[in-house]
């Protein structure tokens, strides 16, 4: 047995163990009857939802604050009287069709269930591809002279797709380890769960990116 | 016996605590009753003043009656034995409630409504009077520019590109405008009686134009020229403070703000050279 | 998967590490927790004493510290660069590193599954992380004071430009940088605390824990969450285009003609204000964030000392739903003279004093639960009664700023240090301290020492007192904060001497903070045995053994019956009759 640390612990132990895996979706056991809001004595369930989605809601609702301050600060800023619209880069169309399909194939996956694994891995390929192409997006504006400062809309372009796509990343490491957990185990209930949480996420990111398009270009 | 020591513990505790908070809400009373504010010299800083009497009256009566309830309740009930009273029904609760709720309503939004607001839109809200006296006000790390428009009335443009040690406002000498403005550094000459309109601004961080006599505070933000307006009363020398932090200078960044008569103002002023750089 | 064992009935991990260092425990996440707020707190704490060193004898040399300090107080002498970052790192530390994580991740950790009856948080890994992700936070921010130009020096609101721009002051450096990577840090691991917080409550409760249920700490631990995970993330958003402001060339707080160092700066066309609202959209939660979870302790620790129910539990919980949602609407109140939009502060004055009507609700509840008590002043008592005072006079002290009129003069003046003493630190230190005496025998077995823990409340009590009272009134004479010495200005003379006497009161008060610490570790080792419900408290946690072990439950979770309140049961027979007592024992009386 590997002992990094000579303390009889094995790093690995701490995350294959770690709870927050077994934790999705758990289903209320028997001693875990939850209390309602008024209950009285019968006793009722706390929320229809179980903590693993509840928590993800959570945590786009996060991510949701987090934009609207960063929407907040762009109409503001948007207002001086050195903004300068940016040109459009027209890659933005391919990456946004990218984008869009691979949230429908995901769908469209999980509805068919066969074949799940290359269903997942083409939407987790698109997503790489998305990010990519904005890769692309900002290379194109460089190319122009357009860069992180060189004038408001232009820093807003740069941080907010480079925020957005880091959540895509996040998205794409979560595909790849349900991926990972498909190739397993085919398609059990705890993959299923996984799955759903996952394709909530992805969804979320993608309406977020269209939501962006809309701040970015139309506002 | 033990159980009487532990009783009678208990009460001087008790006793104790009461004691405290009654203490402090005298000391309250003999804080709240010295004169704290510096004596004022501008008119709308009697509406500000009046604002701060309304509060330190209402609230520090609440003040005194919170701690002095406090310690009572303390007192009273830690001589008790047994409790007397438990739980109260819901319309109780409800009802009593309206206590506090209504007294901080007619204190609190009532003190705003009927005594703050209209001296804050008269203070913010209505610009300077036609005869007012422009004096603009550029704030800097560690010290305060002001500047007059001379004749014309008009300040000349400013162009920060232009700043220099011998032009610290960046003044444009190519705009007519600019060619009487008077500078100076530190100290501001303002006439008493006149309403006095300064334009706010900074060159490099935020500043605050605090003018404690006067009850005028502003920030002033780079970027942002900011209009306030304000009528000495008194004459005399006064200080001008910086009230938002702006650097390691910031204890020490003061001006002098000299109230004259009127004429004296005007003397002063005819007497300046303007600016040339 | 179905029937799969609970995720709670695992084994409890028999390794040192996993137990003790990377523990899902709530309960050892928690004490986790609560170590490190109090070791950041003493570090928060000396420096406090640093700032009234200064203010309090200006003029003095400190040759000792010189050598402790040998950049800062080069000679004896404070320089005025490191006095601002005392101040900075102090307001910085004490608000988000020690208050809290003290209150809302220390406490809220260990307190929620045992007050709810839950075996474990909603997530313990979550929860792991979110702790491991604040210590390097902690680490952060301790090393920015070693980095060449010190800590950061802008104020713990780090307004651009001073935060922005690196000439501005000398901890506008990397120590600023650190400071934005500090508190990104803490703003992730404080949202996983949040999201863990708010799915634990509402979907852990046990059997018969209703909602109205629940202990106040509870519900404000909830709405408190409920205001971090709201307010953080745009403040994320500020300190990443802050962050770009400063190394990326952008310019969204910086704006055109900004003159540093003898040269114009390339930016253009920002606003410094836009740093301001996003900040205090952010900042003023942040204050309920805080102040919130401090009264519900205050609340829940008066019962088991009044030996009766608490006064208005329903009012309460509407009282603080309504300054939860009030509160995310009046951050302008920050910025009645930044140069907004005069109609706006109206607008936010009228908002802002209307919190102060379910604040006073709350204080009213707090008062009135004496009412008819056979009160016994333990330490804990003491703690929660000191609170209300507090918590009543910091809220009048709102009121003066609160309403734009007179903040008009005591914006930025020490009324307002005075203020926020008494409202985010004196209530919360008293609610943390009287927490701590309350459960330290839940948490480790042991009773803390009565005798000396009351002396640590008199001295506390009546030098901050001392200290913030006195506060207020040089603000009434117009002393502005973050001032490094008051020397240069006549009229502060009548006022200025005063700051002796704080700094003296100050030190009072640090002092008493060392009896707490004496007493902590010393009845960790040799306090007396605690049993397993010292208080005859009827809450739930005292219902599990003492220490709880993993799991907290033992094989059943126990079931609700009734509210945390029932004290002194008409015919029951104890004074007090846990959560758990069937309604068949003792009649349910509310």
């Amino acid at each position: 047995m590997r002992r990094p640390f000579g303390t009889g612990i094995r790093v690995a132990d701490v995350f294959r163990d770690a709870r927050l895996w077994s934790d999705f979706g758990t289903p209320p056991s028997d001693d875990h009857r939850r209390g309602g809001f008024d209950g009285g004595s019968e006793p009722q369930h706390g929320l229809p939802v179980p903590n693993a989605q509840f928590g993800l809601w959570l945590f786009l609702g996060t991510v949701t604050m987090l934009f609207a301050g960063f929407t907040s600060a762009y109409l503001v800023r948007q207002a001086g009287s050195d903004w300068q619209p940016l040109p459009y880069p027209p890659i933005l169309w391919i990456n946004t069709g990218v984008l869009v399909l691979s949230s429908v194939l995901l769908e469209v996956g999980r509805r068919r269930q066969r074949a799940l694994r290359r269903w997942i891995l083409g939407v987790t390929v698109l997503g790489v591809l998305f990010l990519f192409g904005q890769l692309l997006a900002w290379r194109a504006l460089r190319a122009q002279g357009i860069y992180l400062p060189t004038n408001p809309h232009s820093s807003f372009f740069y941080i907010l797709t480079g925020v957005h796509g880091a959540h895509v990343l996040g998205g794409v490491i979560t595909l790849l380890s349900v991926l990972a957990l498909v190739w397993r185990d085919a398609l059990g209930e705890r993959t299923a769960r996984r799955l759903s949480l996952c394709a909530v996420y992805w969804h979320f990111v993608g309406g977020l990116w269209l939501y962006l398009l809309f701040v970015l270009f139309l506002l | 016996m033990h159980e009487g020591n532990e009783r009678r513990k208990r009460i001087l505790e008790g006793f104790f605590f009461a004691f405290v908070l009654i203490t402090i809400a005298v000391v309250g009373i003999g804080l709240g009753v010295r004169r704290w504010l510096p004596p004022l010299a501008s008119e709308h800083g009697a509406g500000i003043d009046r604002m701060i009497h309304y509060l330190l009256i209402t609230v520090g009566a609440l003040f005194i009656l919170g701690h002095v309830v406090l310690g009572y309740f303390i007192w009273r009930f830690s001589r008790q034995e047994r409790i007397t009273y438990r739980l109260a029904s819901a319309r109780a609760e409800k009802l009593w409630s309206l206590i506090p709720g209504i007294v901080m309503a007619l204190v609190a939004e009532g003190g705003v409504l009927v005594i703050g607001l209209p001296i804050w839109q008269k203070y913010y809200l209505h610009p300077a009077p036609p005869d007012a006296v422009l004096v603009e006000v550029t704030a800097e790390q560690f010290a305060w520019n002001i500047r007059y428009p001379g004749a014309d009335g008009r300040l000349g443009r400013t162009d920060p590109q232009l700043i220099s040690y011998e032009n610290p406002l960046g003044i444009d000498v190519r705009d007519p405008a600019s060619r009487d403005d008077i500078v100076q550094l530190g100290v501001m000459y303002v006439p008493v009686g006149r309403p006095i309109h300064v334009r706010l601004r900074s060159k490099d961080t935020l500043h605050s134009f605090f003018l404690p006599h006067f009850r005028v505070k502003q920030d002033a933000v780079p970027g942002m020229t900011i209009d306030i307006w304000f009528t000495p009363t008194q004459t005399g020398e006064f200080e001008i403070a910086c009230a938002e932090l702006c650097g390691f200078g910031h204890f020490q960044m003061r001006g002098v703000l000299r109230v004259l008569p009127l004429e004296e103002f005007e003397r002063w002023l005819t007497a300046q050279p303007a600016f040339s750089p | 998967m179905a029937g799969k064992p609970s995720v709670h009935t695992h084994a409890e991990p028999t390794s040192f590490w996993r137990r003790y260092i990377f523990s899902t425990d709530h309960k050892v996440i928690g004490i986790q927790y609560y170590l490190t707020a109090m070791g950041m707190a003493l570090v928060g704490g000396a420096l406090a004493m640093l700032i009234r060193l200064q203010l309090g004898w200006p003029d003095e040399k400190w040759p000792l510290l010189a050598k402790i300090f040998p950049r800062g107080m080069s000679g004896g002498v404070m320089n005025p660069d490191f006095y601002l970052a005392l101040i900075t790192m102090h307001g910085t530390l004490m608000i988000f590193f020690f208050v809290s994580l003290g209150l809302v991740s220390g406490f809220g950790n260990y307190l929620l599954p045992l007050q709810i009856g839950a075996r474990d948080m909603a997530f313990p890994f979550l929860n792991m992380l979110s702790y491991w992700t604040v210590v390097p936070a902690c680490v952060i921010m301790l090393a920015s004071f070693f980095v060449e130009g010190g800590a950061a020096a802008s104020g713990w609101t780090a307004y651009p430009p001073l935060s922005a721009v690196e000439q501005a002051v000398p901890g506008s450096g990397l120590g600023q940088t650190l400071w934005i990577l500090g508190m990104a840090l803490f703003i992730a691991s404080f949202t996983m605390g949040g999201l863990n917080f708010v799915t634990t409550i509402l979907n852990e409760r046990t059997r018969g824990m209703s909602m109205m249920r629940l202990p106040l700490f509870i519900w404000t631990l909830l709405i408190a969450s409920i205001l971090g995970l709201l307010a953080f993330p745009p403040l994320t958003a500020a300190a990443i285009l802050l962050l770009f402001d400063r190394h990326g060339g952008t310019s969204f707080f910086l704006p055109s003609g900004l003159y540093f160092g003898e040269r114009v700066l390339p930016h253009s066309g920002g606003s410094p204000l836009l740093w301001q609202h996003l900040f205090w959209f952010l900042g003023h939660p942040e204050v309920y964030v805080l102040i919130l979870p401090a009264l519900g302790i205050a609340l829940d620790l008066l019962p088991p000392f009044t030996r009766k129910p608490i006064f208005g539990y329903r009012l309460t919980v509407y009282s603080l739903f309504a300054i939860g949602v009030l509160s995310m609407i009046v951050w302008g109140h920050h910025m009645f003279v930044s140069g907004m939009n005069p109609y706006v502060g109206e607008f936010f004055a009228i908002g802002t004093l209307a919190i102060t009507i379910p604040s006073a609700i709350i204080g009213f509840n707090l008062i009135a639960s004496l009412w008819g008590a056979r009160l016994q002043l333990r330490t804990p008592a003491l703690f929660a009664l000191g609170s209300i005072a507090f918590f009543g006079t910091g809220g009048l002290g709102g009121v003066f700023l609160g309403n734009a009129t007179s903040d008009i003069q005591l914006h930025d003046t020490y009324f307002v240090v005075g203020h926020f003493h008494f409202m985010i630190g004196g209530v919360t230190l008293l609610a943390i301290l009287g927490g701590t005496y309350y459960w330290f025998p839940k948490m480790f077995g042991r009773m803390m020492n009565e005798r000396l823990g009351k002396i640590h409340f008199w001295l506390t009590f009546i030098a901050f007192y001392a200290v913030f009272l006195t506060q207020h009134f040089l603000g009434f004479g117009g002393m502005p904060r973050r001032y490094y010495a008051f020397s240069k200005f006549e009229f502060l003379a009548p006022i200025r001497d005063m700051n002796a006497f704080i700094s003296v009161a100050a030190f009072v008060l640090g002092a008493a903070q060392l009896l707490f610490l004496f007493n902590f570790f010393w009845s960790l080792f040799r306090g007396a045995r605690a049993e397993q419900n010292p208080w005859r408290a009827a809450t739930l946690e005292w219902v599990a053994p003492t220490p709880p072990p993993h799991g907290n439950w033992g094989e059943t979770v126990p079931e609700v019956h009734r509210w945390p309140y029932d004290y002194s049961v008409p015919g029951a027979p104890e004074d007090f009759t846990p959560q758990t007592v069937p309604p068949t024992v003792v009649e349910v009386t509310r």
